[in-house]
């Protein structure tokens, strides 16, 4: 398999204030590695405000890490222009209703993308292209002359991933598209993504906070808190053999359509609120909400490791919890 | 039992299954016409009386005092002799004998000046140099203003920091009292750049007067302005489509034209309406304290001056400009306010 995206050791803190000699930092993403394989989703789960969005946007160059590297298809795109990269990396918002500019047409909205790139060298060859990109997410010709405000919230995400398509793109980061939907609009579009996946041959790294779907669309899954990596794995092999507590306590939320099996669940609940990202705990992020944590989880950070065949997992207690 | 007899059928009528043909998949088509930002604001803008009652009574001024000139038989700076001090319709005694002699002569709708010139295409002329000054000095404010307004809330940071401190400084400056001063060590540089280089002597045909106003306005009355496009700018860049163009790729130039200053246009249009008024305003106090146009030219604000030494023997004659302005500035704010209720329905809370 070849990593067409990769990240290692991002970092990404953001000013928060403080004194001039003593800045304080949010550090929304400490330390995060990552590849995502070509032609695979790769699924991004945790809590708001772990850093899931903050990794997504960085890997596009949307904020310039701290320190870290990313690589695509091989190259250190860090620190060069990220011009020619803008065509073959894309991105789908959370908010259909932010992300589209009320004061242009829907044409107008995807024929940027095309502006931008040169990608059609006639007024007909641009009109075909944005027609052909409506009626790829499900939309029709007519549409292209409207304003996003005309549409409903599904239909403004299809315009979003439009124009996210329109440069034909090899990446795209799906920073959580379906939350703002309702749930009936969230698995048209969450097929829709599958099946341009299959035409357009396309890789996803999938954000989301809902477990149930991101297990459904990738192939494999990391689970974030508060800035870090704690568990990366097979989707099933999460799924179904999580050895993480955190992912846990996840996995152990999703609902289950089935009120007999549901009864007889243990639900692990949490202790707390997720502890600011200004200061973390020491150690193990996790520990202030652990069941198993000890002296040494306040002591020494864990370091991802490897537990079986592509399952990553940092915890010290990984014996005790299974 | 009458449904009894009813006999339970599950024969149903094939034809009621048909595919619709396209003309009846047509009429069930439901859409509204597509309507852009500009139009669903002019409509909006239509239905509100009291604003297209002021757009047509500033339309009518503008033709008083742009138009109407050209065609008046009296001008500006014309002496009249024997016309001196004349009640409004008053003719003298000159007039009176050409019209005995079947001449034509043109009343004095507002009388004259105590030196025989003809109010009436005086007060034209007057409210031609304030409505110039307002227009000019409102452009002026929106240009420099919203460039940066713009740059200080994009850049953001330290570019922000500086920028926003500097117009904190001029807005600390007791403004009327740096207008007369700047007016006063302009205007004689000025007229020596106006007489000495060929250029430039298109100053002396505007007035060392206006160009002063000008100069000076757009000096210090920008940063009223600035600091409204800076709000706008700094919360409009951090909505997601801004995040889509710059993931498309889109430079900043391209971003702050296409996204963000379309966006801030209904505020822009409605600020620089509401600028006009505030710089006639200001243009008629300083011509009224006598630093404003250069006579013979008038303007509302030094027409009123001149009258003030008369006004208890010829009192319409300061009646007629004060009405003027306080009719041009009154039209201005309810347009400006219809404006913004059209364009920026935020900007009411």
């Amino acid at each position: 398999m070849d990593k067409l995206v990769e990240v290692k050791n991002l970092k990404q803190y953001f000013p928060a204030g403080g004194s001039f000699l003593r800045p304080r930092y949010i550090k929304a993403v400490d330390d995060v590695s990552l590849y995502i394989n070509r032609g695979e989703t790769l699924g991004l789960v945790g809590e708001s405000g772990c850093g899931k969005t903050t990794v997504g946007r960085t890997i596009l160059r949307l904020y310039e890490p701290t320190s870290g590297k990313i690589f695509y298809d091989g190259k250190d795109i860090t620190e060069v222009n990220m011009l020619p990269y803008r065509r073959k990396m894309q991105i789908v918002f959370q908010d259909p209703y932010a992300s589209l500019d009320p004061r242009m047409t829907v044409g107008d909205i995807i024929g940027e993308a095309i502006d931008i790139h040169k990608l059609a060298a006639t007024k007909q060859e641009r009109r075909d292209k944005i027609i052909n990109m409506l009626e790829r997410v499900g939309l029709n010709n007519e549409h292209a002359n409207r304003y996003p405000h005309e549409f409903s919230g599904g239909q403004r995400q299809r315009i979003g991933i439009a124009r996210a398509l329109a440069v034909d793109p090899e990446f795209i980061v799906c920073d959580e598209p379906i939350s703002a939907l309702d749930v009936s609009i969230q698995a048209q579009i969450v097929n829709m993504f599958e099946e341009l996946q299959q035409e357009m041959q396309l890789t996803y790294l999938f954000i989301a906070h809902d477990l149930s779907v991101v297990k459904h669309i990738s192939q494999r899954i990391g689970v974030m808190y508060l800035g870090k990596l704690v568990e990366l794995a097979d989707s099933y092999e999460l799924i179904f053999h999580s050895v993480h507590p955190y992912t846990r306590s996840l996995i152990s939320a999703i609902p289950i359509p089935d009120p007999v099996k549901a009864r007889n669940k243990k639900r692990i609940v949490l202790e707390g609120d997720v502890p600011s990202p200004l200061n973390p705990p020491s150690g193990c992020r996790f520990r202030t909400r652990c069941h198993y944590a000890t002296d040494i989880c306040v002591e020494i950070e864990p370091d991802l490791k490897e537990v079986s065949t592509g399952h990553f997992a940092a915890c010290h207690h990984l014996d005790k919890v299974n | 039992m009458e449904n009894s007899k009813i006999k339970l059928s599950l024969q149903l009528d094939v034809d009621a299954f048909l595919p619709a043909d396209p003309e009846e998949k047509q009429s069930l088509v439901v859409m509204r016409e597509s309507v852009s930002f500009w139009r669903d604001g002019i409509r909006r803008f239509k239905k509100n009386k009291i604003a297209m009652t002021s757009l047509v009574v500033i339309i009518l001024i503008l033709i008083f005092a742009f138009i109407l000139p050209s065609f008046y038989p009296y001008s500006y700076e014309q002496q009249i002799r024997g016309s001196e001090n004349l009640a409004p319709m008053q003719y003298s005694e000159k007039e009176l004998a050409i019209k005995a002699a079947g001449g034509d002569v043109f009343p004095h709708i507002l009388g004259t000046d105590s030196l025989g010139r003809d109010t009436m295409v005086r007060l034209m002329y007057g409210s031609r140099i304030s409505l110039l000054v307002g227009i000019v000095a409102s452009v002026l404010v929106l240009l420099i203003g919203s460039i940066y307004g713009t740059i200080a809330g994009y850049f953001g940071g330290k570019v922000d920091l500086i920028m926003m401190r500097i117009v904190d400084i001029i807005y600390t400056v007791p403004d009327i009292l740096i207008i007369i001063l700047l007016m006063v060590t302009f205007k004689i540089p000025l007229q020596n750049l106006a007489n000495t280089v060929p250029s430039f002597d298109w100053i002396n045909r505007v007035g060392v007067g206006l160009i002063c106003i000008f100069i000076v306005f757009s000096l210090l009355y920008w940063v009223g302005m600035a600091r409204i496009v800076r709000s706008q700018i700094l919360s409009l860049k951090e909505l997601e489509y801004v995040t889509a163009a710059k993931a498309l790729g889109s430079s900043n130039g391209k971003i702050i034209r296409k996204h963000l200053l379309t966006n801030v246009m209904g505020t822009l249009i409605v600020t620089t309406t509401l600028q006009i008024p505030s710089a006639m305003f200001t243009e008629s106090f300083l011509s009224f304290i006598g630093i404003g146009v250069a006579a013979p030219m008038p303007s509302l604000g030094s027409m009123t001056a001149l009258a003030i030494d008369g006004v208890y023997s010829y009192p319409y004659r300061l009646l007629a400009p004060a009405l003027m302005i306080s009719l041009i500035i009154f039209s201005f704010n309810l347009l400006g306010d219809g404006l913004r209720d059209a364009f920026d329905p935020r900007l009411k809370d």
